[in-house]
């Protein structure tokens, strides 16, 4: 396993724009929470809670996304298309999985960063949820998929209008319909079965369980877990056929 | 340390290498001399192992490019056509980058870093971002980050490509000290007097094949030590000849201002394909 330098890199290039990294990270989530938490949601009730405690959950999910899969599939797409830099991770001994882990994992880390910086805010401005461990282990999990289909887009675009489409057509009705500004149950079939395709919409519907004071919804879990493994060994194959 | 055998390369119908064969020995500099499309990049990327042959066999350090991609890889060192160093980073980062990627130790790691950026002379450069620095340094810079983990062959793709002459003299002399330590280098060019100056041996490649391969000096002595070339005109073809005499004696037949010089890879490339290399 040699998939540390990626992360070091990483590492490195974020302390080099802390600031930069901090408000990309937050100015998506922090326009969701203010637009349909605190503007839009306001004085609306859901589930006998507030529209805010509501949205939250999905909101987090919707940033660990896109903070995961945005940077991760961004700056690969540039790599491998633009700058070529990705060419001296491949002729060197580490092998595709490393690179696809070590990419993926960068995009957990920037995925759960941003999260928690808006669970901080949430707290700040008085909205509590029941946060535990397996709260934030989905967060995780969602994070992981998310940047593991990033790896796998990247690799996949042949060029930037490739990346561009796979935003319009897939990323960006997710992020609307998956179940993150309202519950997935109010639609009709077969519009309901259509989003429960998405992996975000089982991110949304775990972590809304469990920021209720719920257990785990396992039928969720299980197919954001697969999710995840079948976004990540696309994303080592395809960094193979790169390499 | 490189021995390959009807390497072939198609995109789609077109085989943009076509059952290359050669060997280089160890210590050897050898270089790959063509016009731009002739299937030097291809034939580095796949000994490099960023593309897949077609057909044919390659081993480099003894290890086979497509059954063993990552033995190959830890043999080799890539100095690449694009400056594809993290802009971002700094000139010392960019080789610790590169060291870890190698699983250098961190002490052998932080004393190579001073080695080589004193040997391609930007060690006062060490702290500063790559985006601060000229296209020369840059590629000073990636050559360090070529020989960073000590590798047994070094590919170097067109390494002065781009450069002002100025630049392109420094990178020449670390390619001969180089070459005085023993590395074993494989490197393509389009410049006549890069290859002459620098390989023991040269194949020349069109169209996807070698159509010659020899010792520079082996190869111009084919064609005719000297050359006589009339000064703009270039609806004269060039002649050759074994003395600089003979070249004056038939230059005084063909027309006024005359030059009459000694033979070049180029003459070369000419005497064999009837074209010159276009850049």
């Amino acid at each position: 396993m040699n998939f540390t330098p990626i992360i070091w890199k990483e590492i490195m290039l974020i302390r080099k724009k802390p600031w930069r990294f901090l408000a990309s990270s937050l100015v998506m989530p922090l326009l969701y929470l203010v637009t349909f938490g605190w503007g839009l949601g306001r004085g609306m009730n859901v589930g006998g809670g507030t529209y805010l405690e509501f949205v939250l959950p999905g909101i987090l999910a919707l940033s660990a996304m896109n903070n995961s899969f945005g940077p991760v599939s961004t700056s690969l797409n540039i790599s491998k298309l633009y700058t070529k830099t990705i060419e001296e991770v491949l002729v060197s001994p580490v092998s595709h999985w490393d690179i696809a882990l070590g990419r993926t994992l960068s995009g957990l880390g920037r995925g759960l960063f941003s999260a928690l910086m808006l669970v901080l805010v949430a707290l700040a401005t008085g909205v509590h949820l029941h946060y535990s461990f397996l709260f934030f282990a989905v967060l995780a999990l969602t994070a992981f998929c998310f940047g593991a289909m990033g790896v796998a887009a990247a690799m996949l675009a042949h060029s930037h209008e490739d990346m561009a489409n796979f935003n319009s057509f897939f990323i960006i009705p997710m992020s609307f319909l998956a179940g993150t500004f309202f519950s997935p149950d109010r639609l009709p079939q077969p519009f309901h079965g259509m989003i429960m395709v998405y992996p975000l919409t089982h991110a949304s519907i775990v972590l809304r369980s469990l920021a209720a004071g719920h257990g785990l919804v396992m039928g969720s879990v299980l197919i954001l877990a697969a999710y995840a493994a079948i976004f990540f060994y696309i994303a080592g194959r395809m960094v193979k056929r790169t390499a | 340390m490189i021995n390959i055998t009807n390497l072939t390369r198609y995109f789609g119908t077109l085989a943009a290498v076509n059952a290359v064969s050669f060997s280089v020995g160890k210590g050897e500099v050898f270089g790959l001399l063509g016009p731009n499309g002739a299937g030097k990049t291809t034939t580095i990327r796949m000994l490099t192992t960023l593309l897949r042959p077609s057909a044919g066999t390659a081993l480099v350090a003894g290890h086979d490019v497509i059954a063993d991609p990552l033995e190959v890889r830890r043999a080799i060192g890539v100095v690449p056509q694009m400056l594809n160093l993290d802009i971002d980073l700094t000139c010392s980062e960019n080789l610790e980058y590169h060291g870890r990627l190698h699983k250098m130790e961190p002490a052998d790691r932080d004393g190579r870093i001073e080695e080589l950026l004193r040997f391609v002379g930007l060690w006062e450069k060490k702290d500063t971002p790559v985006e601060h620095l000229s296209g020369g340094m840059r590629r000073r810079l990636l050559i360090a980050r070529g020989l960073m983990h000590r590798p047994q062959v070094v590919f170097m793709d067109e390494p002065t490509v781009g450069l002002d002459p100025q630049a392109r003299r420094l990178i020449w002399g670390l390619l001969e000290s180089l070459k005085r330590k023993g590395i074993t280098i494989l490197l393509t060019t389009h410049y006549i007097e890069e290859a002459d100056a620098l390989c023991d041996r040269v194949a020349i490649m069109q169209t996807g094949r070698i159509i010659a391969l020899d010792r520079p000096s082996v190869l111009k002595a084919g064609v005719g030590k000297y050359s006589i070339e009339c000064l703009g005109r270039h609806d004269i073809p060039r002649r050759f000849f074994p003395t600089r005499e003979e070249a004056i004696d038939a230059s005084r037949d063909v027309c006024e201002d005359i030059v009459v010089r000694e033979s070049t890879l180029e003459d070369v490339f000419i005497n064999l394909t009837g074209e010159r290399i276009e850049l």
